[in-house]
């Protein structure tokens, strides 16, 4: 054993410095802890100031002593390159440490300990801890809003039916994987959009199948005539001409009419809310915005100055203003551009102006990977001879999008949690109905308890959709 | 022909549809606005508003005009965005570069911070802390002062007020201070070019920031004195505090929420561009004998910074851009003021909305004109 020498800790006296660093440093921790859990001083016959930075002086002494190069002790030589590398680091990881320690009890007693579960009224909540019997209490409130509690099940039926169809891409065999991209874009929206509006909505019919189907069919057909290079154009524009055309100019039917479903009662949008009006509107949104935004940043890099320009003045625009204008634009500006005997619903209002608005943000992400591709990729698809269309279907978008995952799903999580927005319009998802049902006089005083629940559902949404789109960057990834 | 055909045809069928929509939109608000009875035109700004506004910095009341309390929403929106950007600024910037620390509890640490507060809607983090955290602060009678002269109370915080003494002095001195370190940083420059020499010039500005206008308090005849908040009975419950500034408590929900939720943001582009760094350019500026402190000074930052840069800034643009969410909090910026207020007195939807609008992209836009070009500037040209 040589001459220890306490201020330059080394090799050749390692079990000393071992034993007196960790003893010293766990002594730092159980002081923390006793004092944290038990409220128990064990330093109160020292001067305040020095009883408060006692654990800290300890432990950094306790961590200078082990911090030992090379000691050949594995886990010695982990805690070392990892909390203890010097002693800038080592004192931050003891305040961290201790900052843990010391917010845990009063979280865990609010949390779990002191707080109330049981009953279903206010009285039982005389703790200090959080009244969860609060959110029991309201939770229906919360997730499906003022939709009447008889028709809820239509809510949960449409969701798990919608959950069901949307997983069928993990269950499609390799026959009928190819069509799986038709399946999503058109088939998936186009079913949730009857769900949503038949079985949720019950609501009044104003598209017209039977003239919907006609105007399909004879445009397919005269579409057989068209030379293909118009052919997308015409198919943008002519169906709904001409669906309009059969239905408000030949056949005069009304501008709205009042159909119902049988069997099932009409509950307006303005009743729906909580946490499934944030799901309603977002994955109507996330339709939406998607193919607008591809559109656009095409169009940003189209050849044609004037569509160009169109879209740099459509994406700008919605880019610089602040999401709350455009929803204000969507309640009381928006009605004035329009007939005054056409009436839009305000969920619908809302919809569309969120849609345009991440639209916006979508095509500026799509153009980035549209510019990050090399243009050897647009040449040698030129020279197969693919046509515009063709070439951005087969060789571009694919690649590109695959680029762009994570800045859609950045733009996605953007607009999930953009949804408690639209409280502008009075439309209450589950933001707002917590801050409706902090107002009531029977439950006053738990504004806490409602935040922190909804926060926790949101982080759980976000955090689910963040992993998800990590993973899905890691499968699509290619090597180039 | 048939070329200049296919190039011509989309163009005219996408601005016919461009031009069809709006032209549809327009004769229909013409309409309606007839059928309504209500004129277009910009001549409100000039009426007497007969409204209150809560808090503002330039002087204003009911009697003043509409133009008058969009200057005030303008104003507080501005206010917000700054004090919200300065302290989103710190905060990212500190965990950003704690995200990349070799110590595991501090990246740790940072990362959950980040996850945090950047997976919980914004409007939610506002309302946690206007409605649930900060009404748990004390009543005015109760607070306690904090270094003896804040008080933070459910009212709002209270600080103690400057009064200055030619304070016009100080405000040259500090002019002065910084025209000296701009002309010895030029100096100092020359002085390597040609000599070789380096000049320590980092704490010469340092010693001159102090020095001159500590020179200005001692020579100068300014004075500073504070005018610390005092509590006042108004009733028998009721109590306020009188002197001092007072900072309302959605001024501080507002900042608070906007600069932690923006923080997060920052850290990643902070993180981002560090980390876009190449090794090699740290180890061959290693090897060419720099110290750590100017490898970061003299290689790593001015690298990162060119990547750093235009993200924040986007995200500087969003928090000026969610600050319009004070209107759920009833903090009177411009969209509370002018797209609330003082639209449901006039009922000029379009106008108002459309000024509230183009004021925000004006905003935006010039902002975004100048990144472009300061982006063209920085970037490396290849050779």
């Amino acid at each position: 054993m040589s001459k220890i020498n306490f201020l330059k800790p080394d090799k050749s006296n390692l079990n000393t410095f071992l034993y007196l660093g960790s003893f010293l440093f766990l002594i730092s921790i159980f002081d923390v802890l006793l004092n944290s859990f038990f409220s128990i001083n064990i330093s109160g016959f020292l001067p305040n100031i020095l009883s408060f930075l006692l654990p800290l002086i300890l432990g950094f002494i306790g961590l200078y002593f082990i911090r030992i190069e090379l000691s050949g002790i594995k886990q010695l030589d982990l805690i070392n390159k990892h909390i203890n590398t010097n002693n800038f680091n080592a004192i931050l990881s003891l305040l961290i440490i201790f900052v843990i320690i010391k917010s845990l009890p009063p979280i865990l007693s609010w949390f779990f300990i002191d707080a109330n579960f049981a009953g279903d009224s206010k009285d039982v909540c005389t703790g200090t801890g959080a009244c969860w019997t609060y959110i029991k209490v309201w939770m229906r409130r919360f997730m499906y809003g003022m939709y009447p509690n008889a028709e809820q099940w239509r809510i949960n039926l449409s969701f798990i039916a919608l959950a069901l169809l949307g997983s069928v891409g993990y269950f499609a065999t390799d026959r009928f994987k190819k069509y799986l991209t038709l399946y999503y874009v058109v088939i998936y929206p186009f079913i949730a959009f009857l769900f949503i509006f038949f079985f949720i909505s019950g609501g009044p019919v104003f598209f017209d199948f039977s003239y919907g189907i006609i105007a399909a069919i004879l445009s397919i057909i005269i579409g057989f005539f068209i030379p293909s290079r118009f052919k997308f154009y015409y198919f943008l524009i002519v169906p709904f001409a001409l669906y309009i055309l059969l239905k408000y100019f030949i056949f005069f039917e009304e501008y709205i009419e009042l159909g119902k479903l049988e069997g099932l009662n009409w509950v307006e949008t303005g009743a729906w809310g909580g946490l499934s009006l944030t799901f309603i509107i977002s994955f109507f949104c996330l339709i939406f915005c998607f193919p607008i935004g591809m559109a656009f940043a095409l169009g940003r890099r189209s050849e044609f100055p004037l569509i160009r320009y169109i879209s740099i003045g459509f994406i700008e625009f919605w880019r610089g203003v602040p999401l709350i204008t455009v929803l204000f634009m969507s309640a009381v500006m928006f009605p004035m551009f329009l007939p005054a005997d056409f009436f839009i619903d305000k969920l619908v209002r809302c919809i569309i102006a969120i849609s345009l608005f991440e639209a916006a943000y979508v095509a500026e992400v799509i153009r980035g990977g549209l510019q990050a591709l090399p243009r050897g990729q647009y040449e040698a698809a030129k020279s197969l001879g693919m046509g515009y269309w063709r070439m951005h279907i087969f060789v571009i978008l694919p690649q590109a999008l695959k680029l762009v995952i994570p800045g859609i799903a950045n733009t996605f999580l953007a607009l999930v949690k953009d949804t408690p927005l639209i409280f502008v319009v009075g439309l209450l998802e589950i933001v707002g109905m917590l801050n409706l049902a902090k107002t009531n006089p029977e439950w006053l005083g738990f504004a806490m308890e409602g935040y922190v629940f909804a926060a926790i559902i949101f982080w759980i949404i976000c955090y689910a959709m963040s992993k998800y789109s990590y993973n899905l960057e890691q499968k699509y990834k290619t090597d180039r | 022909m048939d070329l200049k055909l296919q190039k011509i045809i989309p163009q005219l069928i996408t601005v016919l549809i461009v031009v069809l929509v709006f032209g549809f939109f327009t004769y229909n608000a013409q309409i309606n606005m007839e059928n309504r009875g209500i004129d277009f035109g910009y001549g409100f700004l000039s009426q007497e508003s007969s409204f209150d506004v809560q808090f503002s910095l330039i002087e204003y009341d009911g009697s003043h005009s509409y133009f008058r309390a969009y200057l005030v929403g303008l104003l507080n929106t501005i206010l917000v965005s700054v004090i919200g950007i300065i302290i989103a600024t710190i905060l990212g910037v500190v965990v950003g570069i704690a995200r990349l620390s070799p110590n595991y509890l501090i990246n740790q640490f940072a990362a959950f911070y980040v996850e945090f507060f950047r997976n919980i809607p914004l409007l939610l983090q506002i309302f946690f802390w206007y409605f649930a955290a900060l009404r748990a602060l004390p009543l005015p009678q109760d607070a306690d002062a904090m270094f003896g002269v804040f008080f933070l109370t459910i009212k709002g915080l209270y600080v103690p007020a400057f009064i200055w003494e030619n304070l016009s002095v100080f405000l040259y001195s500090i002019i002065a201070a910084i025209i000296a370190i701009v002309v010895i940083r030029v100096h100092a420059r020359k002085l390597q070019e040609t000599q070789g020499k380096q000049l320590p010039v980092f704490w010469i500005s340092v010693g001159l920031i102090f020095i001159l206008p500590l020179l200005s308090f001692l020579m100068g005849g300014v004075k500073l004195s504070f005018e610390v908040p005092v509590l006042k009975q108004l009733a028998t419950t009721s109590f306020i505090y009188e002197g001092g500034v007072s900072l309302p408590p959605e001024l501080i929900a507002l900042a608070l929420s906007l600069s932690l939720y923006t923080a997060t943001f920052i850290a990643e582009c902070v993180r981002a561009g560090i980390q876009g760094v190449g090794k090699g350019q740290k180890e061959a500026a290693a090897s060419i004998g720099l110290n750590p402190n100017q490898v970061l000074k003299l290689v790593v930052m001015p690298q990162a910074l060119r990547i750093i840069i235009p993200p924040t800034t986007n995200q500087y643009l969003n928090l000026t851009k969610n600050s319009s969410l004070a209107a759920a909090i009833a903090y009177p910026d411009l969209v509370l003021v002018f797209a609330g207020t003082a639209l449901m007195q006039t009922g000029k939807a379009i106008e108002i909305v459309s000024i509230t609008m183009f004021t925000y992209l004006t905003l935006s836009i010039s902002i975004s004109i100048f990144m472009n070009w300061y982006n063209k500037k920085i970037a490396i040209t290849e050779k």
